[in-house]
């Protein structure tokens, strides 16, 4: 007979790994109340050993050996914290930080049971054995006040019981609710029960019954421990859900026999832990999800690219007929048609990209461990303020993202954040901050990573640029401030080591640059000397397909990302000045900087001046107006790669087929941006040096 | 001989599992829960030969499963078999009160998993002929 593992061992991988990408987002919470000095939510402690306790056990079963006995290990020490036999301090949190990585280099292992991993997987165990804990014994049972009843106590499980002890020991009451559920829809109910009763109860636990049952319906008894009145709870539920009587106290000796009992706890009462929402809804994706492997969305998006194509050449045929007077209503009929069919498009495809769509957060979790670690290397305090980690990205956005903000954080604490002797020299908070924002600007995302450190001295940027011969002394006598800044970016600035010694950062900022303009991405830099570095990266939301202006330039028609135009205005010449052997025009007041695209690609200048447009592009905060002859209107493309030999041409995103055979090229908007901004500047200074 | 099987466990690998090795076993239909809500919506209307159900559940354990299963008339001939990582615990004995007919300590092979089910399903099928 065959194993049966063999065919679910995928589904095994794919579980491990949200197991601990789940682990991940949960120490990052746990890791924020730690720092917020609250005691963290039993509910939080209970999710995170949950997902190391299914970990356990399914790594056992599929021969994970390695992380089976990892998870083993923790799985006792986070028992210890949630039954509250420990509580949480730096140590067990560097611990369960640890463990995120090392469960993901086990899991990638070729060979599960890899002899090379013992070592190191025996020492962590170690390390993780050696957080004892203190038996305490506690006078009375809190659980005997109550005539709970051993019908009740007997399907308790271990943790579910201490909930019940600990609720009781601070002093809340506890009330049974008996409540019918209509069985096909009880998900839901249960779910708009915890929602009612998350600001007042805390709900121990489920007890189905089998009075008032059928095969329609089902009565639960909810075991609650709350703090309101009874009268106040009653007008909550009943009526909406049943009937709610408080669990009588007893006034005579327990019966039952002696349980285990566990610390009490030292914190002072608080209300009872209000469920968390990232808890709910991480709780539901698991409930109500199907995996799907990405590639077949990618196929998804591909049949829906040919379908664009389509309807693309439906519309030419419209067209085509429309100004001829046969079949009018015929013509007309179809063009309706068309229309319907193409919003229905756009629903499938906004459909398709949303399911591509995971929060940030997910690379956010694994950051954290990265601050913590680099900030402890350098005997630094640093803390990480996150927002915006539910904005949602394209799926593989989020994993090519993770290598730039680990480096963009490496950086900032390696060189940014300065050391708290000399933080307290500068009137600053002793903890460094280290913050990281993400939010949606129109169909762009925008990760901000800023530290309150000692900022970058732009003159010393330039100067190392110089001491490498990356610029010569001459040409950088004409860099504004921000292009000095922007010399970071410049490969081989920062490759040595002694740049550590200068106050501010560098190190692998050129192969971050370039991961983010691979992603069609932008990246900018700001440093004020003193109070810190704002790195802006701006991205787009997917890749998968994107909508496109087409224009034509010298007879031929390429695609301009439209992500990238803000809008198209008329070209008039006589509005052209040059400064510094730029044109440039003045819009809105502002300056706005122009390149000529049938210039920059070499083509003969079209004879008529008059007539042409600028698409007034954006990345970022800045702007560029691209002049072009033509516009010719907005579709939706699928970038095709140009392929290996022709993958050095800058400025090219790639291709995309236009449905009539014939094929456009997609204009690259970030890298036309940096080789008119970062470019010119940095060519004409390598010319100038010898 | 078609048997019908519940698997009730909030991990997809281990529903899994127990699926393709109860499948492969001969069992004609392996039906699966991923919560103790959808178990309870199954043991409503469906009566199962065996029932296995993982003891630590989020809201509705295996152990509220199991005692809903003792009162219900409709699962009295179901065999319980009960998933714990910790066999011989305080959990699992509230579990044999409960009436469960076997244990299965997380992490089990398939074989374990095929033989115990075997035997617990000739214990059935003798109770019912003798």
């Amino acid at each position: 007979m065959s194993d049966p593992r063999d065919n679910v061992q995928q589904e095994f991988l794919a579980e491990a790994h949200e197991l601990v990408e789940a682990l991940s987002r949960d120490l990052l919470l746990l890791d924020e109340a730690q720092h917020r000095n609250e005691r963290p939510q039993p509910a939080l402690i209970n999710e995170i050993f949950r997902s190391v306790h299914t970990l356990k056990g399914i790594a056992g079963m599929f021969g994970y050996r390695h992380v089976g006995a990892v998870a083993h290990a923790l799985e006792d020490l986070l028992d210890d914290l949630r039954l509250g036999r420990i509580s949480v301090d730096e140590r067990v949190l560097d611990l369960l930080f640890d463990s995120v990585e090392r469960f993901q280099r086990l899991l990638g292992l070729e060979d599960p049971q890899s002899p090379e991993e013992e070592a190191g997987v025996r020492a962590y165990v170690e390390a993780v054995r050696s957080i004892g804990h203190a038996a305490h014994e506690e006078q009375g049972d809190p659980l005997d006040r109550y005539a709970i009843g051993a019908a009740v106590l007997s399907v308790l499980t271990e943790y579910e019981e201490h909930r019940l002890r600990a609720c009781i020991r601070e002093g809340l009451q506890l009330f049974r609710l008996r409540a019918s559920f209509n069985l096909t829809a009880i998900d839901d109910s249960i779910e708009t029960l915890r929602e009612v009763a998350r600001d007042d109860a805390e709900i121990i636990t489920y007890l189905p019954s089998m009075e008032g049952g059928n095969e329609e319906t089902i009565e639960l008894v909810v075991l609650l421990a709350s703090r309101v009145p009874e009268h106040e709870l009653r007008a909550h539920f009943e009526g909406r859900y049943g009937t709610i009587e408080p669990v009588e106290e007893r006034t005579h000796l327990p019966t039952l026999p002696p349980r285990r009992t566990s610390i009490p706890s030292a914190a002072p009462s608080m209300a009872p832990a209000p469920e968390d929402d990232a808890l709910h809804a991480s709780a539901r994706s698991v409930a109500d999800s199907v995996r799907v492997d990405i590639r077949k969305l990618d196929h998804l998006m591909n049949v829906v690219g040919e379908l664009a194509l389509v309807r693309s050449a439906v519309n030419r045929i419209v067209d085509h007929f429309k100004g001829q007077s046969v079949h009018r209503q015929s013509v007309t009929d179809l063009d309706r048609v068309g229309r319907v069919f193409e919003r229905q498009l756009s629903e499938l495809r906004a459909g398709i990209l949303d399911v591509r769509m995971v929060p940030l957060g997910q690379v956010f979790g694994k950051l954290a461990r990265i601050v913590r670690q680099a900030a402890r290397e350098h005997g630094k305090e640093v803390r990480l303020v996150v927002t915006g980690a539910n904005t949602e990205v394209d799926k593989l956005i989020v994993e090519e993202l993770a290598d730039p903000l680990m480096h963009l954080i490496r950086n900032a604490i390696d060189h940014g954040i300065e050391q708290s002797g000399e933080r307290t020299l500068a009137n600053k908070r002793l903890e460094g901050t280290l913050a990281i924002n993400a939010y949606h600007k129109g169909s762009n995302v925008v990760i901000e990573v800023e530290d309150d450190g000692a900022g970058m001295n732009p003159h010393e940027v330039r100067d190392a640029a110089i001491a490498r011969g990356l610029l010569s002394a001459e040409a950088s006598r004409e860099l504004s401030r921000q292009e000095m800044l922007n010399l970071v970016f410049l490969p081989g600035l920062s490759t040595s080591s002694q740049i550590t010694g200068m106050s501010g950062r560098g190190v692998g900022m050129d192969v971050v640059k370039t991961n983010i303009l691979r992603m069609g991405g932008m990246i900018s830099i700001a440093s004020e000397l003193g109070t810190g570095t704002k790195v802006t990266i701006t991205l787009p939301i997917t890749l998968a397909i994107i909508r496109a202006l087409l224009v034509t330039i010298a007879s031929r028609t390429f695609a301009l990302p439209i992500t990238a135009v803000r809008e198209a205005i008329p070209y008039r010449p006589r509005d052209v000045r040059t400064i510094d052997g730029r044109e440039v025009m003045t819009l809105r007041g502002e300056t706005l900087a122009i390149c000529d695209l049938a210039r920059l690609f070499g083509f003969r200048r079209p004879s008529r001046r008059e007539g042409r447009f600028i698409v007034v592009g954006s990345m970022g905060n800045r702007e560029l107006g691209f002049v072009v002859d033509q516009l010719q209107g907005q579709d939706d493309v699928i970038i095709k790669s140009l392929g290996k030999s022709l993958s050095s041409v800058r400025g090219f995103a790639g291709a995309t087929d236009l449905g009539d055979q014939k094929v456009a090229l997609v204009l690259d908007a970030p890298a036309l941006f940096s080789e008119y901004f970062d470019g010119p500047n940095v060519l004409r200074a390598m010319e100038t040096s010898p | 001989m078609a048997y019908h099987a519940l698997i009730v466990d909030d991990s997809s690998a281990v529903r899994a599992f127990v699926r393709a090795s109860l499948e492969d076993a001969g069992f004609a239909r392996v039906q699966e829960a991923e919560t103790g809500f959808e178990a309870l919506r199954l043991l409503a209307s469906n009566t199962f030969d065996v029932v296995i159900v993982d003891i630590n559940m989020p809201d509705i354990n295996g152990l509220e499963l199991l005692a809903f299963m003792k009162k219900s008339p409709r699962q009295q001939a179901a065999r319980k078999v009960l998933i714990s990582t910790q066999v011989g615990g305080p959990n699992s004995k509230r579990g044999t009160d409960l009436g469960a007919d076997a244990f299965l300590q997380k992490p089990f092979e398939v074989d374990e998993l095929r033989s115990l089910i075997r035997g617990l399903l000739d214990r059935g099928s003798e109770e019912v002929s003798g």
